[in-house]
């Protein structure tokens, strides 16, 4: 791989707390090597606003491997940018070339108040998962593992809407800022498995309400969710979530 | 005060056994009225906080992260241990238990380390009924791998993602505990101080990072479960926000820090590219299943790795130590590595990496393909495309993450690696109970000292700590607790509650005010690169007695010389970061201290003045089999206390994996 | 849940969404039919049988007033979904990439459909309103072939027609499949199979449709 260095322009929001109506900023950076990830680059324009004495600009962002999903920007109208299946911190700059402008912008729903600059607040996700995101069993109670078979192709579809990392960009990236895809993951997940059957019903229920109570939109099937996770977390899980919802409603969901 | 590790009587397979049917209980309705706060949500944090939930303690939960799923818990990749013997190929707790001694270098306790055995196959079933999605086999039953340092199959898995799936987990249980009422969530809150009352641990200070605020929680007794310390190199495969903080503001407050110096050095990670590098990335172990290192034989050898002929490679491991090869364990590979490098073999710009190839195992398991599918006379690349499809099965997301990084394709030119810091074996010192020198303090997980002795097998981090959070804390704290049933929630007006917030606002005010020139990321970098080059690999006396005065003049710097933009009360993440390099700074010292104390070589401690002819490390049984746990005494002021390890069962011997 | 509750969730107003959606389009199968009678090229005389039998046939009739409203029904919840889903940004993005990731026409169905519900006020107000009043005035059907071959002479009639179903074509690519994935059919078996009906059917029914003014204004048919 030939590595080279660039100059960038940088088009970043700021937005001193909730209350800030915030605006953009522009900012120049120097020798950015091609080997840097997208957030290595942001780190050196904070070390260099630091250098000047100004306040840096303030990112989520922690394992930086794309795993632990804190880290979320809009690049360039692209949540986690332009790669494919990938998050802002796996994001390098090889993609960029001398003499480029990047805007960034933070998650922009409702349900996802910013908290500084490209920092938000997604506890609405926390809330979502503790609306009936697990398999009610107390620690202490379970039988063999082996003592349940399941379905290879089950498990591993199961594992697939495991896969979610929680980071939001379904939201960010849906036009109706909808979180159907996160929502569906976790439904899924736990739908798929035989663990997850006892309390299946009342799970799509219960979820589903505590999503429309966050403030996000509502799902219209345009598909933007599934093209920007970077987990690539499938359609088929809405249309799986939908029939959940469907069979809780017309068999009666258990909680009645 | 003379060390009581609290082990129990009898023999090492009753000992669990006899304490869990006699440690003393709580009844339901007094635990309503204890509280309990858990510090990290990590597997250890949020395992703990999830079972103590159910039980009915009234439990909060704090993290720094925007969620308890962010814990860097979430990055392991390989999988988890747990002796079921479902391969039947020998394995056993005792096994497992002997495995984790042996590969500790006979530096961790037999008590614990046999209760971690015993307890790991309970794991794997409470994850798969919270439905954890492991990797199963076409009959539907789990699958399993093998692991570095182990000759078994004990290793359950789900894809490269374990942790994430098993923290998921553990977050799922705690987020229906928070959903019933029992757990209250704190997130964006920092701990920044232990408050103590008559000697007893009864809560902490927190930093709300988003208002700036600080707060005080009561607490009957407060555990600690905040990850490693790793990030005191700088660059390590942590996140960037693990940190010591927490444990540091305890270690202070008198919870005696145990083998500070023991870190671990993964050998499987991405190499740095730079100076911007801002961190480095593991590449699982499960990776040295199927994957051979080498390096050229002769060295300064510029050709590329493909030219290079198959006569001309020297597959180390292999010739070093022929009975586990690839698969020896993390220190032996990372220090074989090192020593590879520093003779001049290294490969890569840096010159510093060795080659991971799959350029084998794809021919080997084409071929197997091409067997099954009963393709005659394949042709080569039929063979090699069917053998790419099977390793892009069972390795497809590491090799994905290598491509992303690099910008190379992994599936035709071998891989570079090299070692990197990945996870450390010491931490706060806890008894058998995991309480730590202060009562009414826990320690879980990565943050204690307990359970991997001088070096940690792959694949048993995941098992420490949730067997720690689900199995070990719901007994060993309401032993604690029950004699404290009459104490009532101290009023956070109390004066010990002030006194620690003063001294926090009074800490930060200090920082923000000094208002010098260097920012704290070049601190930090400082800091990482002393304690690499001299308490990192390899150690020796000379060089750590330096790195103990360079620390010293460095952290002078940094408290006369750092700059913090921004106010206290808003949201700063330099304030936080600096608070955290701060404590790194007064831990690096202490590593220091302990390397240079330990004089021999013991798993992830290489001392150079001990090592036998052919570069193994060397052990002194006579002198130092004991865990040094370091109290604090003042700025650059530890005692040392010893806790002799003593060894009924397993008789510690050279480890050999040759 | 109770059944209101059941259909006022976001996924429930999908739902009826969905659910309208598919009536509107089994109507749009039974127009389509009905009115691909003049192909006979007859002087409209299968036409106006059909079209008799639909006018007036008291089952048919019941079903129109059913029609009527999940018609309007669907009208007022796209809307409401529309504007509903608008509210939950209220900070827009500075640059979107939208292209990238989803279909224009996925992420346009609130304009599709107001296109399309201009092109019904036109439509409808051309045959099928004078038609019913007329009825209802006590003085019979109206002769709507004649109708028909009067309006297509116009070319802008023939060309507001045809962008019509230009938009129903659109509306349709992506309300047909959806209209399944919000039943939660569209598996990762049937997916593939009801996507590419979807089109089929998007490109099919409005072509029909079309060709009928061009066919009248071209003289196809007599």
């Amino acid at each position: 791989m030939e590595h080279y260095n660039m100059n960038l322009t940088l088009k970043v929001w700021k937005q001193k707390n909730n209350k800030d109506k915030g605006r953009f900023e522009t900012y120049k950076v120097k020798d950015i090597s091609s080997e840097m990830s997208f957030l290595e680059m942001f780190d050196v324009l904070n070390e260099q606003l630091i250098a000047e004495g100004k306040e840096p600009v303030a990112f989520d962002h922690d394992c930086r491997e794309g795993i632990c999903g804190m880290c979320s920007m809009h690049i360039d109208g692209r949540a986690h940018g332009p790669w494919h299946e990938t998050t802002t911190c796996q994001l390098h700059m090889r993609q960029y070339k001398d003499g480029d402008t990047i805007v960034v912008e933070p998650w922009r729903a409702n349900a996802f108040p910013v908290i500084k600059d490209l920092v938000t607040d997604r506890t609405s996700f926390d809330r979502i998962i503790q609306a009936g995101g697990y398999i009610s069993v107390n620690t202490g109670n379970a039988v063999d593992a082996n003592s349940l078979p399941i379905e290879k192709q089950k498990a591993d579809e199961a594992f697939a809407a495991a896969a979610c990392i929680g980071c939001g960009a379904c939201a960010a990236a849906c036009p109706n800022a909808s979180a159907m895809l996160f929502v569906s993951a976790k439904v899924s997940h736990l739908a798929l498995l035989p663990q997850g059957d006892p309390e299946r019903k009342m799970r799509a229920m219960n979820m589903v309400n505590q999503m429309d109570k966050e403030g996000f939109g509502s799902c219209t099937n345009i598909g933007a969710c599934e093209a920007e996770c970077p987990k690539g977390i499938s359609l088929e899980n809405i249309a799986r979530l939908n029939r959940e919802y469907l069979g809780a409603v017309f068999s009666g969901s258990s909680n009645e | 005060m003379p060390l009581n590790s609290k082990i129990p009587a009898g023999e090492l397979n009753k000992k669990w056994e006899d304490y869990k049917s006699s440690c003393k209980l709580v009844n339901p309705a007094n635990k309503r009225s204890l509280e309990i706060l858990v510090i990290g949500t990590g597997l250890a944090g949020a395992s703990a906080a999830a079972a103590l939930g159910e039980l009915g303690y009234k439990v909060k939960t704090f993290c720094f992260q925007d969620s308890p799923r962010r814990a860097h818990s979430i990055a392991a990749q390989g999988g988890i241990n747990a002796a079921k013997n479902y391969q039947n190929d020998g394995d056993s707790v005792h096994r497992l238990f002997y495995d984790t001694i042996k590969g500790g270098d006979y530096r961790a306790r037999e008590g614990n380390v046999h209760r971690l055995a015993e307890v790991s196959a309970n794991i794997i079933d409470q994850c798969v009924a919270q439905g954890v999605p492991f990797a199963r086999e076409y009959g539907g039953l789990l699958s399993n791998r093998s692991f570095g340092g182990t000759q078994v199959q004990r290793t359950f898995y789900a894809a490269g993602q374990t942790g994430q799936q098993l923290l998921i987990g553990a977050y799922q249980a705690l987020e229906r505990q928070i959903a019933l009422g029992n757990v209250t969530q704190y997130s964006r809150h920092e701990m920044l101080e232990l408050v103590t009352i008559d000697g007893k641990a009864r809560g902490i200070i927190a930093r709300d990072l988003v208002s700036g605020k600080l707060e005080r929680f009561f607490g009957h007794a407060v555990l600690l479960c905040t990850g490693g310390y790793g990030n005191v190199f700088y660059l390590s495969t942590n996140a960037m926000g693990c940190n010591v903080t927490a444990a540091w503001k305890a270690h202070k407050k008198g919870a005696f820090f145990g083998n500070p110096c023991y870190t671990q050095i993964h050998p499987t990670c991405i190499p740095v590219s730079g100076d911007h590098q801002s961190k480095l990335t593991l590449m699982s172990e499960s990776l040295r299943n199927d994957g051979r290192i080498w390096v050229p034989k002769a060295q300064n050898d510029t050709r590329k790795p493909g030219d290079i002929p198959e006569e001309e490679r020297d597959y180390y491991l292999e010739r070093r130590y022929p009975a586990f090869g690839n698969l020896v364990p993390r220190d032996v590979a990372s220090r074989a590595a090192k020593e590879r490098c520093d003779a001049g073999y290294g490969v890569g710009a840096s010159k510093m990496a060795v080659y991971l190839d799959y350029a084998a195992a794809i021919e080997r398991y084409g071929k197997i393909e091409v067997g099954k599918q009963g393709i005659a006379n394949a042709s080569k690349e039929t063979i090699t495309q069917l053998g790419k499809d099977v390793v892009k099965e069972k390795y497809g997301n590491l090799f994905d993450m290598y491509a992303k990084i690099t910008g190379e394709n992994p599936y035709e030119v071998p891989m570079r690696i090299y070692p990197a810091v990945h996870y450390t074996m010491g931490g706060i010192w806890v008894d058998y109970e995991l309480m730590t020198t202060v009562p009414g303090l826990y320690a879980l997980g990565e943050a204690n000292f307990s359970d991997h002795g001088a070096n940690r097998l792959g694949a048993s981090a995941l098992m420490q700590g949730l067997a720690d959070g689900y199995f070990v804390i719901p007994y060993t704290l309401g032993n604690y607790l029950a004699d404290d049933i009459r104490t009532k929630s101290i009023p956070t007006d109390h004066p010990a509650f002030a006194e620690a917030e003063k001294s926090v606002s009074d800490r930060i005010n200090k920082l923000m005010n000094i208002k010098g020139k260097e920012s704290v990321e070049s601190f930090h970098k400082r800091l990482g690169k002393i304690m690499w080059d001299k308490c990192g690999m390899a150690r020796n006396a000379e060089g750590l007695k330096q790195a103990i005065t360079e620390i010293q003049a460095l952290r002078k710097e940094f408290w006369s010389n750092v700059f913090i933009p921004g106010d206290v009360d808003e949201f700063n993440p330099e304030l936080d970061k600096a608070g955290r390099v701060a404590d790194f700074l007064e831990l690096g010292e202490l590593m220091c201290h302990d390397a240079l104390n330990r004089n021999e070589s013991c798993g992830g401690h290489f001392r150079e003045e001990y090592q036998t002819e052919e570069g193994e490390a060397l052990r002194q049984d006579d002198g130092y089999m004991y865990v040094a746990a370091w109290e604090y005494k003042g700025e650059s002021q530890f005692e040392l206390h010893k806790e002799e390890l003593i060894y009924d069962v397993v008789h510690p011997s050279a480890r050999s994996y040759k | 849940m109770n059944w209101k509750q059941a259909f006022s969730t976001s996924i429930g107003k999908k739902l009826q969404m969905s659910l309208t959606g598919l009536f509107l389009i089994l109507f749009l199968v039974v127009h389509c039919y009905i009115n691909a009678q003049i192909f006979w090229n007859d002087g409209g005389k299968k036409f106006e049988e059909a079209a008799h039998f639909m006018g007036t046939n008291f089952i048919i009739r019941t079903v129109e007033i059913g029609l009527t409203f999940f018609l309007l029904l669907h009208i007022f919840q796209g809307l409401n979904l529309w504007l509903r889903n608008r509210s939950k940004r209220s900070v827009r993005y500075a640059v979107s990439a939208g292209s990238e990731t989803s279909a224009w026409y996925r992420r346009s169905m609130g304009i599709l459909g107001s296109l399309l519900l201009i092109f019904l006020v036109i439509h409808t107000s051309k045959f099928w309103i004078p038609n019913r009043a007329s009825q209802i005035a006590g003085n019979g059907e109206l002769p709507l072939y004649e109708m028909m071959k009067h309006e297509f002479q116009y070319l802008w009639v023939v060309v507001i027609y045809v962008l019509g179903c230009i938009t129903l074509a659109w509306h349709l690519v992506h309300g047909f499949w959806s209209s399944f994935q919000t039943l939660g059919l569209t598996t990762h078996r049937y997916k593939g199979i009801i996507n590419a009906i979807g089109v089929a059917f998007a490109i099919i029914v409005p072509a029909i449709f079309a060709l009928m003014p061009i066919a009248f204004h071209l003289g196809w048919i007599s």
